[in-house]
């Protein structure tokens, strides 16, 4: 990784089938994020958020391209290399939270750690760590149907975080949120990025996200607008 | 693969009542097959044992004509027994049978029978043939089984009208006296036939000394055929029993088939619905690290774990059921007398280790290729799309 970029993106193109033509969700993208930023991809519905934010945590491949993510060129990798980067090093946080529902909040923050192959108490410890630090140490052991919408989400941010990654991909996190709620978990995130030095690029429209961002990466018509830091 | 296990055993718990519908239905496959197929070897053990006991013992010779299909052979189908098998006869260890045929008047109608001559001291049947051994005066003591007795409203002490054929082709007749009703699970023994004393039967046809059948009950494995006689094995003599079991059992494969079927059926519901219903979880899944071969795996172990409960849950019923079954056996509803083939009323289970490992392995196989046929449709799918819950 080099001046310790994470993210490198040039011209970047993604094109989708449509009927018999096609549809370009992304075009030119140009885009670099270094270690810790909390960066934030802005831009309307259909502007190409969420494509960039798949394509970044290698679930999506780009049409044409360069897309690296920690070193590692997106459109070179096999399933497994790509699967491996995920687990190892990408945490996702979804707008609908995608918790597992059958398995307890301990289940879900553990799931992560399960892949990584940890000893049990190893991750006993990191997922105790994790509810503390989104503050569910009391429900453990209740099921995702049992909590609310804030604490579902607060479960994901756990869960995204419990494996210490050095890239958080949060879609929309905030859009199933009240306001209340919504600052919690962008503080909690906020607080996690400044302690554990933990990248978050966010894909969202929402202002209460936007507000919190370090950067903002305006996308419009699937091409970079603006992008702009703000001084802290 | 430790980690699919683990995450389908949650999986699968977490399901609740789905599941437990699923593994109830699998397990009791595994009970009534395991259950008929121990009904159908307790059988073959109960036909072969009764067999043995009351019909061939440990083998037999025929004479050379006798074909017990063709009641015309019968007239040449006697010898004086070989002298090389004279001292097993005299040790009580071989006994001989003279057959002829005859007829009988009960009640005035006309009844075709067998008369077998029987040696009333004999140790190798458990025909009681101790009853024969009295005198009456006009008559001649004689049993017969209770299917025959039934059929011919006979009872002890009753007696009936016989008539027969010497060697020399004239016809006599006599009375006969009833002096005991044995009951017997083997057809051959029973229907048609009747049981005089041996010495009897041969004054009657003037075949002194003479025999159609002998049957031994020392197991040698030097037997072999001796002159004007033929040396049938118990292997052999059994071998109708052996066909009989073999044309039940494909008759109740198809049984097997479809309790199968049914319990599949349910198995490959769940997998598709589940593949429909947790889109979002296989994206989920794939988003935190895993493969789509992975979540195939994941899918697969997880539907092949309903056999897993299934194999526990039956054990948990099926053990107290199935030796409960074993030891009090399974009476059956309608009288077997009449059935033509050697089987008791009341049939006695046998479960092998083989049957029951072998019952589990190929419900564990159906129900692992019933659970990999649909998640293969995983492998396809676009995980992005999955993620958002759409229909692929």
């Amino acid at each position: 990784m080099e001046n310790s970029s994470i993210i490198k993106i040039e011209n970047l193109v993604k094109k989708f089938p449509m009927g018999k033509g096609e549809f370009t969700a992304l075009s030119g993208i140009g885009l670099t994020l270094s270690q810790g930023e909390f960066a934030g991809l802005i831009g309307p519905s259909g502007s190409g958020k969420t494509t960039l934010l798949n394509i970044i945590g290698s679930l999506d491949v780009p049409t044409s391209g360069l897309v690296k993510v920690l070193g590692q060129s997106i459109s070179e990798l096999n399933a497994k290399e790509s699967a491996r980067l995920r687990k190892e090093n990408l945490g996702f946080i979804f707008q609908s939270y995608n918790l597992l529902a059958v398995h307890t909040v301990y289940e879900n923050v553990e799931f992560p750690l399960l892949l990584l192959g940890l000893s049990s108490g190893e991750r006993k410890k990191m997922v105790m760590d994790a509810l503390e630090w989104v503050g569910l140490t009391d429900k453990i052991r209740s099921k995702p149907p049992q909590l609310s919408g804030g604490e579902c989400q607060r479960v994901a941010v756990a869960r995204a975080m419990v494996k210490k990654p050095s890239i958080v991909l949060a879609d929309e996190p905030t859009a199933n949120l009240d306001a209340a709620n919504s600052h919690n978990i962008l503080k909690t995130m906020e607080e996690l990025n400044r302690e554990l030095k933990t990248s978050f690029l966010f894909a969202t429209h929402d202002e209460k996200v936007i507000n919190y961002l370090h950067r903002k990466i305006f996308l419009l018509d699937g091409r970079i607008d603006k992008d702009e830091v703000v001084s802290n | 693969m430790k980690l699919a296990i683990k995450l389908a055993f949650r999986n699968l718990i977490g399901a609740g009542l789905r599941t437990w519908l699923n593994v109830i239905v699998l397990s009791f496959s595994f009970v009534i097959i395991i259950w008929m197929k121990g009904v159908i070897t307790g059988w073959d053990h109960q036909a072969k044992i009764d067999m043995t006991n009351w019909q061939i013992g440990e083998g037999q010779y025929w004479h050379e004509n006798y074909d017990p299909y063709d009641p015309f052979t019968l007239n040449d189908s006697h010898a004086p027994v070989p002298e090389i098998l004279r001292e097993e006869v005299r040790q009580d260890s071989m006994t001989p049978l003279l057959i002829s045929q005859g007829t009988i008047y009960p009640q005035g109608r006309l009844q075709s029978i067998m008369i077998k001559g029987l040696d009333p001291h004999q140790k190798i049947f458990h025909l009681p043939s101790h009853k024969l051994d009295t005198t009456i005066s006009d008559a001649i003591p004689a049993i017969i089984g209770s299917g025959m007795a039934k059929n011919l409203q006979l009872g002890i002490s009753d007696r009936v009208m016989i008539q027969w054929r010497d060697t020399e082709g004239t016809f006599d007749a006599s009375e006969i006296c009833i002096t005991d009703i044995f009951s017997v699970n083997v057809p051959a023994v029973d229907q048609g036939q009747i049981y005089i004393p041996l010495n009897e039967l041969r004054s009657m046809l003037n075949l002194e000394d003479e025999a159609t059948i002998l049957t031994y009950n020392n197991v040698r494995t030097d037997r072999s055929d001796v002159t004007g006689w033929i040396h049938k094995s118990k292997e052999e003599l059994t071998s109708s029993v052996d066909e009989l079991i073999k044309v039940k059992t494909a008759g109740t494969s198809v049984l097997y088939a479809v309790l199968i079927l049914l319990a599949m059926l349910a198995i490959f519901d769940t997998q598709v619905l589940s593949i429909f219903k947790r889109q979002k979880e296989i994206g989920t899944y794939i988003a935190l690290g895993y493969t789509r071969r992975e979540v195939v795996g994941l899918f697969t172990v997880e539907g092949t774990m309903h056999a897993v409960f299934a194999a526990l849950l039956s054990a948990a019923y099926g053990i107290p059921f199935l030796t409960w079954q074993a030891k009090n056996g399974w009476t059956m509803p309608m009288d077997t007398s009449e059935f033509g083939m050697a089987i008791a009323q009341t049939l006695y289970p046998v479960y092998s280790a083989g049957l029951v490992a072998g019952t589990v392995l190929i419900i564990m196989t159906v129900t692992a290729i019933v659970s990999y046929w649909p998640s293969r449709k995983i492998a396809g799918m676009n995980p992005t799309e999955a993620l958002r819950g759409r229909i692929q």
